[in-house]
């Protein structure tokens, strides 16, 4: 047992900083105990008491810093007393430290940014119309990423937002832009003219992405959530978001992207196009949309259309729409058939988005007949009804993401699917799409191209070969990358179409019969 | 068209300035394009329990909420309003008409039995100070009998650290609040090492307190006397400026409170030893100031109580065994719960094992937005609380803001850019967040008579909280 004692005069340190000197000197092999303190009389005491006042130590006066050291041994005690002035000279902590700003609450992050003028909430669906209202009696413009909120909810939220000329994007609003700016879920596309109001995520990025693949940008993109358009919510945020584009000096073209209607919403959005006057564009996938151009407005039935229509309008060039806009289609078509059987002409698609298997399904059904699937709307269908039979899922859809993240982010649902599909003897064409962005998988090609090739070579060990379609959602600025996604995919033997409508159709040649090749050949394949 | 500006409009024109509620990656990714983000790291109402999201629920209905917002600004205006100022220094039966056999301590009610050792040692030698008893046993036996009663400092006007004894003969400092007529008490300051309010129970302590009551008290309360009284508020208000926070750290304000005491001392007293012996008193004692922040919390709080509909803190203390707050709109009722033990930097030759659980009338300065609540203007007792320095301070106060409903006009923090102390503690958002205030506090040896052993901070329990809230949903949604 030795102890050390080192007397540093007028050396004033906080008490604070001193004790937490001592707990690391005490903190050391070999050390019993340490004392760092001012000599005052009451520290003195407190050093008599634990039986560290030496004689240095006793000697000091209130203005010296007394380090005494209670070690094993003496060159153990020394040390320490030596590695206290290193120690000493570094214990102000770094002020800088920190990064992103954290609030708890709401009400504490407006504390922080008190002009902030946007909410982005994306909690838990029970909790997520609480947290909005909050932000709009905070007067913050909200979108709500959330999904699972209840009509009644969203109908107060979106009237109260109204009341106070606000924005209430959502809910299940998965992307928007903000004068360019990507909110959400969101492809990397250049800011332009185009506006958009769109009741889908991922109808909205194909638009987008499909408009960036032409060199058009989008000013903003206002997203409303999936019942916007219904009776119920009567189209509060769609008309809103119309009056803000058509108010906006940036915006040149207008595109709403989304479902049918309720009548009575239809007819309103028309009126507020009209009034408005700035070209727009109408994409609301339904049956039996009547295509073509009327007053300001054109109306189109894919995705795809709606970005070449409004490419066209803005060019000012003639645009009529086409079925394919690849080379080389029926070539692939025919190598896709060989070896197809009667029994094997089922199309099985598997979709992350859910705008995009609606607009599949709409596409099979008007080329194949009766098609199977989970979504709601007009691409309704039995899912599990007429087998074997053509069949959509929507893998984001609630029963199949319950307890898991999104098909986006974890594939997990859909390699398990696409395993499933290879041992069907009757599923002739596997149809897919993968998003990219921001907020979706770092890579979604390289988590599905493994499981595709293995569900091919299952197919192939069984004597059938399986036709893989798909689309990539995306553009060359986003983080994945469209090429290098894009040749993932083909690299794993998938045929990767530019567009989803053109995917669909491609899945719909190769497992129909001649009637409907003819049909697309008449429609006009490149 | 109404043309009023259209903050939708605004939006589009001005780009996003986001505040994230849930998926941090998404503020992330704007932080990523440069856009302003501010992150909530959002947790369930309540922690996710289901009776207190509920009673949260039913005080959000508009019209209660209304209610409340005004009752809660009308008790914010009332503790920030407050101008307390030291006026007098007397003894208890005469400043607070205390009656002898009867003890004061900190916290809420105790029962005897349930005092901590350290507790009870206190009360003890305090009872042989007295006079009342020649030894422990025999002081031990009036209190058991109920011969010497033991009440809150709290019930009677006062507040004490530590222990916080207060009987008869102890002079107490005087403090008025002079925007409500209302009055508080505190002894002075009895200095570290061997004292009551941490539990010494010997002939050094019992001097001590005979000294103060006869020289000392008498000196202090002259030279009060002959002036206007200390504007404690403006003192306070300048010691935060100067790194403290009132609660751990009170040497600029003892420093300022020195400074203006020690020309009135000359002058009320003729006996150069006396003087010098109490200079050297005060002038040794670096927390001197703590019982005078905690008089004026006191005194600003207090006329905040029975303000019905009010769901704001104005009262927090703790008695070594149990944490009690009070609540504006539920009176004198303590809602209780068990001690935490605080966290904390030990002396050498203490550790966490020795520590008694946390103790004393001193977190009433929390209640005002001082100690844990200013941490920010005090980097230097942030080291309390781990290894932290001034970033760590500034997110405790800020911490801290997201549980108040106030900022304090007065009590500017000059590391906020002079912003006002977070103030005024509202149940519904301690429970709504899980976050309870934090307290700065000194540590007391377990056992009695060591005194203090380190220093840290202490969390209030949520549960005094949660039962606060309970109440407040009874009271307030039956009048609804």
């Amino acid at each position: 047992m030795a102890q050390t004692t080192v007397v540093k005069p007028g050396a004033y340190h906080d008490s604070v900083a001193l004790l937490r000197l001592a707990r690391a000197l005490r903190a050391r092999p070999g050390v019993r105990e340490a004392a760092v303190v001012m000599g005052t009389p009451a520290n003195r005491d407190l050093l008599a008491d634990a039986g560290l006042l030496t004689e240095a130590a006793r000697a000091a006066t209130p203005n010296d810093l007394v380090i005494v050291i209670d070690a094993e041994t003496a060159d153990g005690a020394q040390a320490a007393a030596a590695a206290a002035e290193p120690l000493l000279a570094r214990s102000a902590p770094d002020a800088t430290r920190g990064g992103r700003s954290r609030a708890r609450t709401l009400a504490g992050a407006a504390r922080r940014m008190p002009d902030a003028n946007l909410a982005l909430v994306s909690v838990p669906g029970a909790f997520a119309a609480a947290e909005a209202r909050a932000a709009l009696a905070a007067g913050l413009n909200v979108m709500l990423f959330s999904d699972n909120v209840s009509l009644a909810d969203e109908v107060a939220l979106k009237r109260h937002a109204i009341r106070q000329g606000l924005l209430l994007m959502g809910p299940d609003c998965g992307t928007a832009y903000v004068a360019g700016v990507p909110l959400g879920f969101a492809n990397a596309v250049p800011r332009g003219e185009v506006g958009l109001v769109a009741a889908s995520g991922t109808g909205l990025q194909q638009v987008a992405c499909l408009l960036a693949a032409r060199g058009r940008g989008v000013s903003h993109a206002i997203g409303v959530g999936g019942r916007d358009m219904s009776a119920e919510v009567g189209g509060l945020m769609t008309l809103a978001g119309l009056d803000l584009l058509g108010a906006d000096d940036a915006t040149a073209l207008i595109v709403v992207v989304g479902k049918p209607p309720a009548p009575e919403v239809g007819e309103r959005i028309r009126a507020r196009l009209a009034a408005i006057g700035k070209p727009a564009v109408a994409c609301l996938l339904g049956r039996r949309v009547a295509v073509g151009t009327e007053g300001p407005v054109t109306t189109v039935d894919t995705l795809e259309d709606a970005a070449l229509a409004a490419d066209a309008r803005l060019a000012r060039t003639a645009w009529r729409p086409r079925l394919f806009t690849v080379p080389g289609v029926e070539a692939r078509i025919a190598v896709a058939r060989r070896g197809l059987t009667p029994a094997r002409r089922t199309v099985l698609g598997l979709y992350a988005g859910g705008t995009l298997a609606h607009e599949s399904a709409l596409i099979l059904e008007s080329l194949l007949g009766p098609v199977a699937s989970n979504l709601t709307g007009a691409a309704a269908g039995d899912p599990e009804g007429g087998s074997p039979s053509h069949r959509v899922l929507d893998l984001g859809a609630d029963e199949f993401t319950r307890g898991r993240a999104h098909p986006m982010i974890d594939p997990t649902v859909r390699i398990e699917r696409i395993a499933r599909a290879a041992r069907r003897p009757d599923v002739a064409v596997l149809l897919l799409d993968v998003v990219l962005g921001h907020g979706a998988a770092d890579d979604p090609a390289g988590d599905l191209a493994p499981a595709i090739e293995a569900a091919r070579a299952t197919a192939r060990g069984h004597g059938r070969e399986l036709a893989v379609v798909a689309t990539v959602v995306g553009t060359a600025a986003d983080p994945q990358g469209l090429a290098a996604q894009t040749a993932r995919l083909e690299a794993a033997g998938v045929w990767v179409l530019p567009s989803n409508a053109q995917a669909a159709r491609a899945a719909a040649a190769i497992a129909g019969n001649e009637t409907v090749r003819a049909a697309l050949r008449a429609g006009g394949s490149a | 068209m109404t043309g009023r500006p259209d903050p939708s409009r605004a939006l589009l024109a001005d780009g996003a300035r986001v505040i994230n509620v849930g998926l941090e990656s998404f503020a992330t990714d704007l932080e990523a394009r440069g856009v302003p983000v501010v992150h909530v790291a959002w947790r369930p109402p309540a922690g996710g329990d289901d009776a207190s999201a509920r009673r949260l629920a039913a005080l959000q209905d508009a019209s209660t909420a209304a209610a409340i917002q005004a009752a809660n600004a009308a008790v914010l205006d009332t503790i920030t309003g407050a101008h307390p100022v030291l006026v007098d220094c007397r003894p208890a039966r005469e400043a607070m008409g205390l009656e002898e056999r009867v003890v004061l301590h900190a916290g809420p009610p105790l029962p005897w039995d349930r005092a901590c050792p350290t507790m009870q040692a206190a009360v003890l030698c305090a009872i042989r100070y007295e006079g009342w008893a020649g030894d422990d046993a025999a002081a031990r036996d009036l209190v058991e009998r109920g011969a010497v009663a033991l009440a809150p400092c709290h019930s009677r006007g006062a507040v004490g650290p530590m222990t916080g004894l207060i009987t008869a003969s102890m002079p107490v400092f005087v403090v008025e609040n002079r925007a409500a007529g209302t009055r508080a008490y505190a002894t002075i300051n009895e200095g570290l090492g061997a004292v009551l309010r941490f539990g010494a129970n010997d002939e050094r302590v019992i001097r001590r307190l005979g000294w103060l009551a006869a020289e000392a008290g008498p000196m202090l309360g002259a030279a009060l006397r002959a002036g206007e009284g200390i504007d404690l508020r403006a003192m306070m208000s300048q010691a935060l400026r100067m790194g403290d926070e009132m609660h751990q750290r009170n040497i600029a304000a003892s420093a300022l409170l020195t400074r203006q005491l020690m020309p009135a001392l000359a002058r009320a007293g003729r006996d150069t030893a006396a003087l010098a012996r109490l200079a050297e008193f005060i002038g040794g004692n670096d927390q001197f100031f703590l019982n005078l922040a905690m008089a004026a919390g006191k005194a600003s709080t207090d006329p905040g109580l029975h303000h019905a509909g009010s769901t704001l803190v104005v009262t927090m203390a703790r008695n070594g065994t149990e944490f009690g707050i009070r609540v504006a709109g539920l009176g004198d009722r303590w809602l209780t719960a068990p001690v935490n033990t605080p966290r904390g930097l030990y002396f050498a030759g203490y550790g966490p094992e020795d520590a008694n659980p946390d103790i004393g009338d001193s977190a009433i300065v929390e209640t005002i937005g001082l100690g844990g609540l200013a941490m920010a203007a005090s980097p230097a007792v942030a080291g309390f609380v781990g290894a932290g320095g001034l970033h760590e301070a500034i997110a405790i106060t800020e911490e801290m803001a997201e549980i108040t409903v106030g900022e304090h006009p007065h009590f500017r923090i000059p590391n906020l850019d002079d912003r006002g102390a977070p103030v005024g503690i509202d149940v519904r958002r301690v429970v709504e967040t899980g976050i309870t205030p934090i307290i700065n506090t000194g540590i007391a040896d377990r056992r009695p008579g060591v005194g203090q052993i380190g220093a840290g901070t202490v969390r209030a329990p949520l549960a005094c909280f949660e039962q606060a809230l309970a109440e407040l949903a009874a009271t307030i949604g039956d009048r609804a």
